[in-house]
């Protein structure tokens, strides 16, 4: 997308809305004029900044396929008064949209390995497209592994995704929760990072991308490392306060690094240092 | 080639700019210190003062009324000029159907930036990498800088927190200027370095400055370099920030920082800022607008109910340490020009070369 003035957003369309649970939805979205919506490209991991007209920006990573031109899917969880506006729009209202912004995953690095994906609660999202790419282009990679947790099986959302990679050509799915509701017999009781010992790690040749909070990624490393995985094989996505997604409102900053255009995907070595510090 | 451009005609070199629409920004006394703002007339120049400053403190005294330029600096210089502290970024407007008109904020004026100091113009260069180096270029501040003559005057005084000297500075300009000029008897020795500062100039008629003039100016200038005090300390000021990020000296100057945030906002170089809506009533437009924001503050770092600099210790350390640090590895430069504001506008003192001293003095302790 060309854009001169990189802060300035677009027009977009919200042509649909999906209640995934109580507090995360769903917003699919077309940029109205479309020139702009064609020449839009992204690739996974990146993120667009969405903007509620007369409430502001947030940063929401892009859910849907990259091969798709359809909708570009936004999921979005009601923290606070932004999410929570945008959660009150309908089909059809007008929003506004600009990027896409940062680093995404490494999908490149990624041909012919495995690929382990642990994520914990609405940090699926921004593994979706991940996960897209990957079973579109099946035979580039190797064993797809999907690991979920949740605090409470009740918030558990992408129900019918979940089924469908389950069901996928070389690809897993395990799911943890703290607390199971009924009817969850199948799940583990517990943390995502104990999903780990049921897969099957080829150390060599396996890359982890991670997305969820800090203390779920640094465990999950500690123990992929454990395994026997090289720490230049785990990248995971960090998540400050962004403003202008361009490295210039400097909220976003995580030691030298800018989230927004230095990440959101970095490699556990980039950002070792700073992640074990406590407020950086 | 230097002129020599004696006091009346600096007033023509004003109204000059007035005429061809810039506006003349430039020092002058207010509040009992010396501010930037919009002036027409040379009287309006802080003549016959000098500042004296100390960590926590900051006075204008009297001094030689021959002269404008006696002080060193005041709280702020060009940064509110170039990076304004709140500015419209752009509009929207929502029609009777629900589309939605996003529109730019133009800004196109002229701006004649007199009188700052060398210190002022290397944090114009240094604020001109975090806005404009990148792929992703801030038009509105483009704009301002395309738009913008800068005059400097040469330092002839170094206050007590001035350390320019060990902050890759130096009182005497050396280049990205239009104008340099130099304070000396009746007027300043000048020279240029834009085509748009010789063709103003040259509608002045000025004589060639004189070699007595020319040396009066130098050691001018090395009377500022001479009674600099205060030294920033040597060495790889990343590598150190970086590996002591544990320090006991954070908790210590912790007890001292209000967490206030004056020094990010004197500071020349800070650029951190928050964008906020400003909704029309009818709900039918918005302004989005951005506003200098500050580190110290619990907003900064807030992301859905976490604050993750908590406290007063975590929002100095990252000051300090992206000031003098991280702000190399972003954009190949430090942070500080020594210009020594944050020290003199901080309520309690404190003094970032003797906490970064602080910091040094333990680490080579540790290594014995």
């Amino acid at each position: 997308m060309t854009n001169n003035n990189c802060y300035l957003p677009h027009e977009a369309e919200i042509v649909e809305r999906v209640i995934e649970s109580p507090s995360i939805f769903t917003m699919r979205l077309r940029f109205v004029d479309d020139t702009t919506h064609n020449a839009y490209e992204f690739i996974p991991g990146q993120f667009n900044m969405v903007y509620l007209p007369g409430g502001g920006e947030v940063a929401i990573s892009i859910v849907s396929d990259p091969e798709s031109k359809d909708l570009y899917d936004h999921t979005i969880r009601i923290v606070g008064r932004v999410t929570k506006g945008l959660a009150q729009l309908k089909d059809g209202d007008r929003i506004g949209l600009r990027g896409p912004f940062g680093r995404g995953w490494p999908m490149e690095k990624a041909k012919k390995h495995n690929v382990i994906v642990i994520t914990g609660g609405i940090g699926c999202a921004p593994t979706v497209s991940v996960i897209h790419y990957i079973l579109n282009r099946r035979q580039d990679y190797g064993r797809l592994s999907i690991l979920q947790g949740v605090k409470h099986t009740d918030d558990f959302f992408y129900r019918h995704r979940f089924e469908t990679w389950r069901q996928a050509e070389n690809t897993q799915v395990f799911l943890a929760a703290n607390e199971l509701g009924d009817h969850y017999e199948n799940w583990h009781h517990g943390f995502v990072t104990d999903l780990l010992d049921q897969v099957d790690v080829d150390s060599e040749h396996t890359i982890a991308m991670m997305c969820g909070p800090e203390i779920m990624m640094l465990k999950s490393i500690e123990k992929l490392l454990q395994l026997g995985m090289s720490a230049e094989n785990v990248y995971l996505t960090m998540e400050r306060s962004m403003h202008c997604a361009v490295g210039h409102c400097g909220h976003c900053q995580f030691g030298g690094k800018f989230i927004c255009k230095d990440g959101p995907v970095f490699s556990f070595p980039e950002v070792e240092a700073l992640l074990k510090a406590k407020g950086v | 080639m230097y002129y020599f451009l004696p006091y009346p005609k600096l007033q023509q070199l004003i109204d000059e700019l007035n005429q061809q629409a810039y506006r003349c920004v430039g020092p002058q006394v207010r509040d009992g210190a010396i501010v930037y703002d919009h002036f027409h007339d040379i009287k309006q120049l802080p003549w016959g003062v000098r500042d004296i400053q100390n960590p926590g403190e900051y006075r204008l005294e009297a001094h030689d009324e021959k002269q404008a330029f006696a002080w060193a600096n005041g709280p702020q210089a060009a940064k509110p000029e170039l990076f304004k502290s709140r500015e419209s970024l752009w509009r929207v407007e929502r029609d009777d159907k629900g589309k939605l008109c996003f529109r730019e904020v133009e800004n196109n004026a002229k701006i004649a930036l007199f009188g700052i100091r060398p210190c002022d113009l290397h944090a114009i260069k240094i604020q001109d990498r975090v806005f404009l180096q990148d792929k992703y270029v801030d038009q509105h501040y483009q704009r301002r800088r395309e738009n913008t003559l800068i005059i400097v005057v040469n330092c002839s005084y170094s206050s007590n927190n001035c350390f320019c000297l060990t902050a890759n500075g130096h009182p005497q300009a050396k280049s990205d200027y239009d104008i340099a000029l130099t304070e000396v008897d009746g007027g300043f020795t000048a020279d240029f370095l834009s085509s748009a500062a010789q063709a103003l100039l040259s509608k002045l008629a000025l004589t060639e400055a004189s070699s007595q003039q020319l040396t009066a100016a130098e050691k001018k200038i090395d009377q500022a370099v001479t009674m600099q005090g205060k030294k920033m300390p040597e060495g790889d000021l990343a590598q150190l920030l970086r590996d002591n990020r544990e320090h006991p000296q954070w908790e210590d100057v912790s007890r001292r920082c209000l967490s206030c945030g004056n020094c990010t906002q004197v500071c020349p170089t800070c650029f951190c800022h928050r964008e906020v809506e400003k909704p029309a009533l009818d709900g039918q437009s918005s302004e989005h607008v951005r506003e200098w924001d500050s580190c110290f503050t619990e907003g900064h770092s807030y992301i859905h109910g976490l604050v993750v600099r908590k406290s007063t210790k975590h929002r100095y350390r990252q000051w300090l340490t992206h000031k003098l640090g991280t702000w190399h590895e972003q954009f190949g430069t430090s942070g500080c020009v020594g210009c020594g504001r944050c020290i003199t506008w901080c309520p309690t003192g404190i003094d970032i070369t003797k906490e970064v001293a602080a910091l040094q003095k333990e680490q080579q302790h540790d290594d014995e």
